[in-house]
């Protein structure tokens, strides 16, 4: 059965389709063009003038050292962060699953810090964990361990990994629990006679059925990573000590905005988007084929 | 091949009992078959034999040995299910490999047990599709090549059959019977369906309520029901019931009698009108009602004369054919 509306003018479909459009281009397109116009040019500190450099700006990029360590730190960063929040968020949905009192309650509890912005959670680490006043240190210091993430590199991005994973935690739970709970419960036990005890089980049954849930997951989750972790880096470590949590996003941020060099910035947002591209695409192209749908 | 026993076995769900205490002692080969209503306590049951569910109290004996604790694995025992549960990202092949993969069973030997079973199910086409490319039949075959495969001491099967159409069911119905008669293992069968029963039973249990009602032959549970429970479910049209008070005798015992003993006669004493009727081919159901609305179904051969509707005829039986039950619902 066919449900295809057939507009008579052409005046009513395109005003539906309006709304969706303008959204996009003013709010996608507009920016993105400008990005890539303005990654050719190199203004003035006043603002006045630009002078046009060809792809200058990307070959002065791809030259710079530390451009170049920003992406290992991106890298290191998005895998750790996507490990950890849907490590993390497998583990407590696959216990959620099993829970037969109180998992409402459990489930709510877990869903929560989903709705702390990425900047107050970065504060509230930063709070826990702060050098001279942190809960967290303390008791470290108690045990004999001295934190100090503004000097130490391996614990800043330690931090900050932790900190966007948390919030992540809870929406990766609530999609591997939905994943969990549509797998037919005869289909377990079927295994379960078979033989199957429980980690060959999830290793063999659960963990392919969900796999699509897990593949939508890691697209979602390298895409957080990259973007949306900007208000935890910013509050908690401004990309130091010495850049080592200087991401792709946040040097974008850096260089433009406080260094006042719109014409690289713009260029790393250019590569940035190049980068998300081409990882989606190949996201779907090499890892799909291995999903069972 | 084994022995399978139940003594007094029950089952609560928190407080509510769901299974009152039922006692079965299956013989080495045998098929029984549990049949019941929906809600009776035969899937919760099957799913304790199974260990799908914890034992409250009472104990399962497979081959003598109790197995109340043991997990389902160690049952020896293989399952068929409603929905086959089949593992959708297999193989076939891979999803009868299944239990003998894990149970680190050398690769010729699944291979050999894996073909054997395909052969004697007529799936060795089929064994490198994915079940979502099987029809119905299919995937119930891949579900019972799954059992088959494993040799267990007993077979379980948790309605089988319901989720295929009506020819399927017929043709599946013979299919299983002959397989497990084959093979000689021995199996519990759970069904609603009193033909699957009556078919397919050495012996069966008939359920109502958590309680096991009956236990026996098909046709002797056809021909002597303990209770009014029994003489209503088993059967197609079902028994005939009549209070004492509309055959004009005193007490309270209830009489029970099949709609191919009832006779149409002129001269029964019982009298009915005639509803409607349901012509079958080789016979055909004469339903009538009785002054005080008590529904009464006739067998009728397609030669004989059958009342026009509306037209009161009177109803007659041989004595011999006549069911007693007390008021409780027990045979009397």
């Amino acid at each position: 059965m066919e449900k295809r509306v057939k507009f008579k003018g052409l005046w009513l479909p395109i005003l539906l389709v309006l709304p969706q459009f303008l959204i996009t281009a003013i709010f996608f397109f507009y920016p993105a063009g400008q990005a890539i116009w303005q990654s050719l040019f190199i203004p003035d500190p006043f603002g006045l003038s630009m002078q046009w450099v060809g792809l200058g700006n990307f070959e002065f990029l791809l030259a710079d050292r530390y451009y170049r360590a920003s992406f290992l730190t991106t890298a290191v960063f998005s895998i750790l962060v996507t490990v950890v929040s849907m490590g993390v968020a497998l583990y407590l949905a696959v216990l959620a699953d099993r829970l037969v009192k109180g998992s409402g309650t459990y489930r709510t509890l877990l869903i929560w810090p989903y709705a702390v912005a990425p900047a107050v959670a970065g504060v509230l680490w930063l709070f826990m964990f702060n050098t001279r006043v942190g809960v967290v240190t303390w008791y470290l210091g108690l045990l004999g361990y001295d934190w100090n993430h503004v000097l130490n590199e391996g614990e800043a991005m330690g931090l900050v990994v932790v900190a966007s994973a948390w919030g992540r935690i809870s929406y990766n739970f609530l999609f591997f629990l939905a994943g969990l709970q549509a797998i037919p419960r005869s289909v377990i036990e079927a295994a379960a006679i078979d033989g199957a005890h429980f980690w060959t089980r999830f290793r063999t049954i659960v963990f392919p059925l969900l796999s699509p849930t897990t593949f939508f997951l890691l697209v979602v989750n390298i895409i957080y990573s990259f973007f949306e972790t900007f208000g935890v880096i910013h509050t908690i470590t401004s990309g130091g000590p010495q850049q080592a949590t200087t991401i792709l996003v946040y040097k974008v941020y850096a260089d433009g905005f406080v260094g006042q060099d719109l014409g690289s910035s713009a260029a790393q947002s250019v590569i940035l988007l190049a980068i998300v591209s081409l990882l989606t695409v190949i996201q779907f192209k090499y890892i799909e084929r291995r999903v069972h749908y | 091949m084994a022995t399978l026993t139940l003594s007094n076995v029950k089952k609560s769900f928190g407080k509510t009992d769901v299974i009152h205490g039922i006692s079965i002692s299956v013989e080495d080969g045998e098929f029984i078959v549990i049949v019941g209503p929906s809600g009776c306590g035969k899937s919760t049951l099957l799913r304790m034999v199974a260990g799908l569910e914890t034992i409250t109290s009472g104990d399962v004996q497979i081959d003598g040995r109790r197995v109340n604790d043991q997990e389902p694995m160690d049952r020896d025992i293989a399952m068929v299910f409603q929905n086959y549960a089949l593992y959708p990202h297999m193989s076939v092949f891979d999803n009868m490999a299944y239990g003998l993969k894990i149970a680190r069973t050398p690769r010729a030997e699944i291979e050999e047990r894996v073909a054997h079973a395909a052969k004697l199910l007529q799936l060795e086409t089929f064994l490198q599709r994915k079940p979502r490319e099987l029809s119905g039949g299919q995937r119930q075959r891949v579900a019972m090549g799954r059992a088959i495969v494993r040799k267990p001491a007993v077979f379980l099967f948790d309605e089988p059959l319901s989720n295929l159409d009506a020819k399927l069911r017929v043709q599946m119905r013979l299919e299983i019977k002959a397989l497990q008669r084959e093979l000689g293992v021995t199996a519990l069968y759970v069904t609603h369906d009193q033909v699957e029963a009556m078919t397919m039973a050495d012996r069966m249990v008939v359920m109502n309520g958590g309680i096991a009602d009956q236990v026996g032959e098909p046709l002797e549970v056809y021909a002597n029901p303990a209770t009014e429970f029994v003489a209503g479910f088993i059967g197609s049209p079902p028994t005939n019931f009549l209070s004492a008070d509309i055959l004009g005798r005193s007490g309270d015992t209830k009489v029970g009698v099949r709609p191919e003993h009832t006779r149409l006669s002129d001269s029964g004493s019982l009298r009915a009108r005639a509803a409607y009727s349901e012509a079958l081919g080789a016979e055909t159901l004469v339903h009538l009602k009785c002054a005080d609305g008590t529904q009464v179904t006739v067998r009728q051969d397609a030669a004989s004369t059958i009342p026009q509707e509306g037209n009161e005829v009177g109803l007659d039986w041989d004595p011999a054919n006549e069911m007693r039950f007390d008021p409780s619902g027990r045979r009397c």
